[in-house]
């Protein structure tokens, strides 16, 4: 409060610290609210309607979704299949694919990035609308090879641009120390460029990950009837009036997606994010 | 990526044989890549556009375009109202919020506001959907909470699933992406100009209105156009939080497709939400051109 000591004087301090901490504790409720509203739902045994409370706690949902025969573990696995898979196929043309836009002169390469930046810039409803269409005809609808290519062509877009950022943030100086002392350029690549870009490649991967067992519009068109994941899992339960089965569900989307939140700055440096569509 | 490494360093030697060979190499690792965009984007994309011009007997007609007006007009401008009021409200949370990060003074508060605002960040549409159905519900802990503080009465409570509730929702969503763009922005600007102006004795609105705000105004634009486009075909929040009509085009398009396999007029649905989209994008396209245009 230097300057505003200095201009508004010392009285004013103590109310406008006071404001500042109701508008923060209003924040707060604004964030953590809803959420506190799913915990309560996902431990709820019984919630009658105008009872302020769940009249009783419990694990009996819980339960019923880690049942061994249970939908929610089966999809689980499903949805974990899924994006690993979506990763695999993602980062093994996003990787060639950043490196080239990063380093290598490329003709059109305007238009190329822009080409990539597409499936981020249109709505996608036209798009999933159609892939179902066009997979049901030739029996991709309603497997896993037809979700996994839905979601890596979306995927793959964002990873070819953390990867082309990642591996410009990486000094091409250092390329040219190790090939002028005689290394190879893949052992260049192996041992040089690739290590130095990993972190931001991790958070592409992370980044797609998630995506992956996020994703609903997509799964939603091609996935059925035969695959459901998490996400179709807990948009059943709530559509079908089973707010317990959906809150759990919800939370196990949750600890992913609250985990990646807290640690997304030591993967992705202001080094790289600086790079994003150089 | 073995064969693509090998050929990358060749583009490092000036000779111009080398030099296209580097080209085809660029080309060749990139080539996979594209050809899934192409496959999966621009080939569904062009079969959208196909359908919905095309009537059963193969010819040419507008006739799906005039049946999504007649059945959906309705829908498709609750939906643009949704957007903006959406997207605007955005705007003023992510600047209101980047800029005390940037130009507050009490730390601890700074401190408080930065770990607060982005847990929402990564967290799914559908789970945003779940969340907010019953925290906004006539039942809801929101109501609960405003009853139990005096500001309700508990007669006049009511929920919020309806439009409120899709733009709640979004901007819980979307905000905290927007917010850390614009706060990485400000964070990297000059603070010669803030701290002159603040020892002048400007108060902080005006430093984040006149000197803050006009430098980071593309990337402020660049997070609200994308969240914009991607608020245009959530289908899952409108779903769950106000099923019924007026909704908005992508629960009718679903409805379409799952109800009576209509793709023709589906398609016309999805291309007005496509043209809407592209507003959107001219509008950002023609301040990124005038800022290049400036900077050259």
């Amino acid at each position: 409060m230097k300057a505003g000591a200095a201009t508004l004087g010392a009285p004013l301090r103590w109310p406008r610290t006071l404001i500042t901490g109701v508008l923060l504790a209003l924040f707060a409720f604004a964030i953590f609210g809803p959420l506190a509203n799913l915990l309560l739902w996902a431990f709820a045994e019984k919630w009658y309607f105008p009872s302020k409370l769940p009249s009783e706690f419990g694990f009996g949902f819980w339960q019923r979704v880690f049942h061994p025969r249970g939908d929610a573990l089966a999809s689980l696995g499903t949805s974990v299949w899924i994006a690993v898979l979506t990763v695999v196929v993602s980062l093994a043309v996003a990787i060639p694919a950043g490196y080239a836009l990063a380093r290598l002169k490329l003709p059109w390469r305007g238009a190329i990035l822009l080409l990539f930046l597409l499936p981020q810039a249109v709505p996608n409803m036209p798009i999933y609308v159609n892939i179902a269409r066009v997979f049901y005809e030739v029996g991709l609808n309603g497997t896993v090879i037809g979700v996994v290519l839905v979601h890596a062509a979306h995927g793959l877009v964002l990873a070819v641009w953390i990867a082309s950022a990642a591996f410009a943030a990486v000094d091409a100086s250092l390329d040219e120390a190790a090939r002028n002392l005689g290394a190879s350029p893949w052992t260049c690549f192996r041992t040089v460029t690739l290590p130095l870009a990993a972190p931001g490649l991790m958070a592409s991967a992370i980044f797609v990950f998630l995506e992956s067992l996020d994703e609903f519009t997509g799964t939603y068109f091609v996935g059925v009837p035969d695959v459901t994941t998490l996400p179709l899992l807990m948009f059943n339960a709530s559509m079908g009036g089973n707010y317990q089965i959906a809150s759990i569900t919800a939370l196990l989307l949750l600890v992913p997606s609250i985990g990646f939140m807290l640690v997304v700055e030591r993967f992705l440096k202001a080094d790289v994010l600086a790079m994003v569509g150089r | 990526m073995s064969e693509g490494a090998v050929a990358a360093p060749t583009t490092a030697n000036p000779a111009s044989a080398a030099l296209s060979r580097g080209r085809l190499a660029g080309l060749a690792l990139i080539a996979p890549a594209l050809a899934i965009v192409v496959a999966f984007f621009i080939i569904p994309l062009g079969i959208s556009f196909a359908t919905s011009f095309r009537a059963k007997d193969g010819s040419l007609t507008l006739a799906h375009f005039e049946k999504s007006f007649e059945l959906y007009t309705t829908d498709l401008i609750f939906t643009l109202e949704i957007v903006l009021l959406s997207s605007a409200l955005i705007a003023i949370v992510a600047v209101v919020i980047a800029g005390y990060l940037t130009l507050g003074e009490n730390r601890r508060a700074v401190a408080a506001l930065r770990w607060l605002y982005r847990w929402p960040l990564f967290i799914p549409f559908v789970v945003t959907g779940q969340v907010m159905r019953t925290f906004l519900a006539k039942n809801g802990m929101l109501n609960h909470v405003l009853i139990g503080a005096g500001l309700l009465e508990p007669l006049a409570a009511q929920s919020l699933l309806d439009w409120r509730g899709i733009v709640v929702a979004f901007v819980w969503k979307q905000a905290p992406f927007v917010t850390l763009l614009v706060s990485g922005a400000m964070a990297s600007l000059d603070r010669q100009h803030i701290e002159a102006a603040r020892n002048l004795g400007a108060p902080r609105w005006r430093v984040l209105w006149d000197i803050v705000l006009p430098q980071v105004r593309g990337t402020v634009l660049v997070g609200v156009v994308l969240s914009f486009v991607t608020m245009l075909s959530v289908l899952s929040v409108p779903l769950m939080i106000n099923p019924n009509s007026p909704t908005m085009i992508t629960v009718d398009v679903a409805y379409r497709i799952n109800t009576h396999a209509d793709y023709a007029v589906a398609n016309a649905l999805c291309l007005l939400s496509l043209l809407v989209a592209a507003g959107g994008a001219a509008f950002y396209l023609r301040h990124a051109v005038r800022n290049a245009g400036e900077a050259a």
